[in-house]
């Protein structure tokens, strides 16, 4: 990409966008969102809300039925080989075959990016996530955590602007939770990421995010859009503060108006 | 573990988990072996005890006897059998492999030629042998062809399966960094599949050797070099009893020589990652 945003303009532009699948669920309905360069947004919902579903129509991998994204000036998918985004599953996603290095190293290797050139840049990856150490591991050797880092260090390598992650830590222990939303948010303020992060969790979503989008599920749409600009640098004293509670509660309360519908037998 | 370069016992040499674990490789060879010399013992002390006749059933001793006196016309006839299984099982992995890829790249193709591949595979091989044997005037290409139809449908069918197999979501991630079709081919499909290809292979191993016994059966002693179930079939028209015992013994060596092979190779590729060759500490 030769042009880079500014801070300030759109880097993400959603309007109207409705997604039906073939077998007639509306996954979404008239979701339109502005994402500026640099925020830090959380899509927050209960299940079937179509977060998910907006994460991957705006990575590409998933078509719209109706209205049109544009991600940094083209249409999803149709970036510089998927340079530009970074994607993290709700799993870890390793190749069990590969080890660390490989898995690291895979992106590159799409994009027809040389051994010798590749080395520097999964090596930087893997210490910015802390695992230099563990380059010739296999996935199974890891613990969860750790192969999350691994995902992360792999989305990272191609430096995108855009860093999408759809839960990624729904399935680790509290521990390893804590501590990887912390590794999130210094990779976000040090590289100057745009980063939407797909979460079911008030609390890391008011942890994480500048900006918290609450949707509801059948159709799956946007309810409440929630600015979250103070607190920063947040670490554990944040977590503590009567700003954080406060969020939270605000978070919650957007949040129950969405739950009057839903059948916990889903 | 690393080799130990020192003679005098450490710490590690006399740790408990060490020594178990020494001895647990220890008796895996050790048992199977002794399990066998038993038998073998066994049946010759009977057969002596009893003074039942060769020509019913032989004792070990005299097998070996038979193996070292027919030994050159015997291991013409293995070297025989050995190339026509290993053909046929070479040819069943490229057939298999082709048309198994073939399989997953497209639907079409696949419901209509799978329905052939079934009728292959589930018509006995006896039963098509007389048929191959007419029409293929050449009985090495017959026996070929016999030992290739039955080794060949766990490949395909193994293949199809495997290189489907791949995680969706990295199915996902590869098209999310627009990798080309051999891109995808070669770094995640043919990995995904390979479990199950090497599934596979140790079963097609052991039936392309039954496949060419089978078919030799069929064709029966008509051809001038022949292999080891030809030797049998004369050996009986002839009540050569130990004879017969001395190619079915070659006919086992073989099958367990292939089945070694194909694990050992399994283990080889897959050892490092996949859970079916890995072994878990307990």
């Amino acid at each position: 990409m030769a042009h880079t945003p500014e801070t300030g303009t759109p880097l993400i532009d959603m309007q109207g966008v409705d997604k039906q699948f073939g077998n007639g669920t509306v996954a979404v309905r008239d979701m339109s969102l502005t994402i500026q360069q640099g925020e830090f947004v959380s899509f927050l919902g209960p299940s079937g809300c179509g977060k998910s579903t907006a994460l991957k129509m705006i990575s590409g991998l998933l078509s719209v039925s109706r209205g049109t994204i544009t991600v940094n000036g083209h249409r999803p998918g149709e970036g510089n080989a998927g340079s530009d985004i970074g994607y993290v599953f709700q799993e870890a996603t390793l190749m069990p075959w590969a080890t660390v290095y490989e898995n690291v190293y895979l992106p590159l290797k799409l994009q027809g990016v040389g051994k010798v050139e590749g080395r520097a840049r999964v090596e930087e990856a893997l210490s910015m996530v802390g695992l230099a150490n563990f380059a010739k591991s296999y996935p199974r050797e890891l613990s969860g955590g750790m192969k999350m880092r691994v995902s992360i260090a792999r989305a990272m390598v191609t430096k995108p602007k855009l860093l999408l992650m759809d839960e990624p830590f729904a399935a680790l222990d509290e521990m390893s939770r804590t501590k990887l939303n912390d590794e999130v948010l210094s990779l976000w303020k040090s590289l100057g990421l745009t980063v939407i992060f797909v979460t079911h969790s008030v609390f890391e979503s008011v942890y994480l995010s500048s900006r918290v989008v609450v949707m509801a599920a059948r159709p799956g749409r946007v309810v409440h859009d929630i600015a979250l600009t103070g607190g920063y640098p947040r670490n554990a004293a944040y977590r503590m503060s009567p700003e954080y509670a406060e969020s939270c509660r605000t978070v919650s309360k957007a949040l129950e108006g969405t739950m009057d519908h839903v059948d916990l037998n889903h | 573990m690393s080799t130990l370069t020192t003679e005098t016992p450490t710490a590690a040499q006399l740790d408990p988990r060490v020594l178990r674990e020494r001895r647990e490789r220890r008796l895996q060879y050790i048992l199977p072996i002794a399990a066998i010399a038993i038998a073998l013992g066994l049946w010759e002390f009977l057969v002596w005890y009893n003074e039942v006749p060769h020509y019913l059933i032989p004792a070990p001793s005299l097998i070996a006897k038979t193996l070292v006196t027919d030994w050159s016309s015997l291991m013409q006839s293995a070297m025989f059998t050995i190339k026509l299984t290993l053909m046929a099982l070479a040819l069943a992995i490229v057939g298999g492999v082709a048309l198994g890829m073939l399989f997953a790249l497209s639907r079409p193709i696949e419901m209509s030629l799978f329905p052939f591949a079934v009728i292959l595979q589930v018509t006995p091989v006896v039963a098509i042998a007389p048929l191959i044997l007419i029409y293929v005037s050449n009985t090495f290409v017959a026996l070929l062809i016999c030992a290739w139809i039955v080794a060949f449908f766990p490949i395909l069918s193994n293949t199809a399966i495997g290189l489907r197999s791949a995680d969706h979501n990295l199915r996902d991630m590869f098209r999310l960094y627009q990798a080309t079709p051999w891109q995808r081919l070669r770094y995640l499909l043919i990995p995904s599949a390979l479990p199950y290809f090497m599934a596979a292979l140790k079963i097609a191993g052991g039936l392309a050797l039954i496949g060419a016994v089978v078919a030799e059966f069929v064709a029966g002693t008509a051809g001038q070099n022949t292999g080891l179930a030809s030797r049998i079939l004369e050996s009986s028209f002839r009540n050569e009893i130990p004879r017969m015992f001395a190619a079915l013994f070659l006919v086992s060596v073989l099958g367990v020589g292939i089945f070694l092979i194909t694990a050992w190779l399994s283990r080889a590729v897959l050892g490092h990652w996949h859970e079916s060759e890995i072994k878990r500490e307990r």
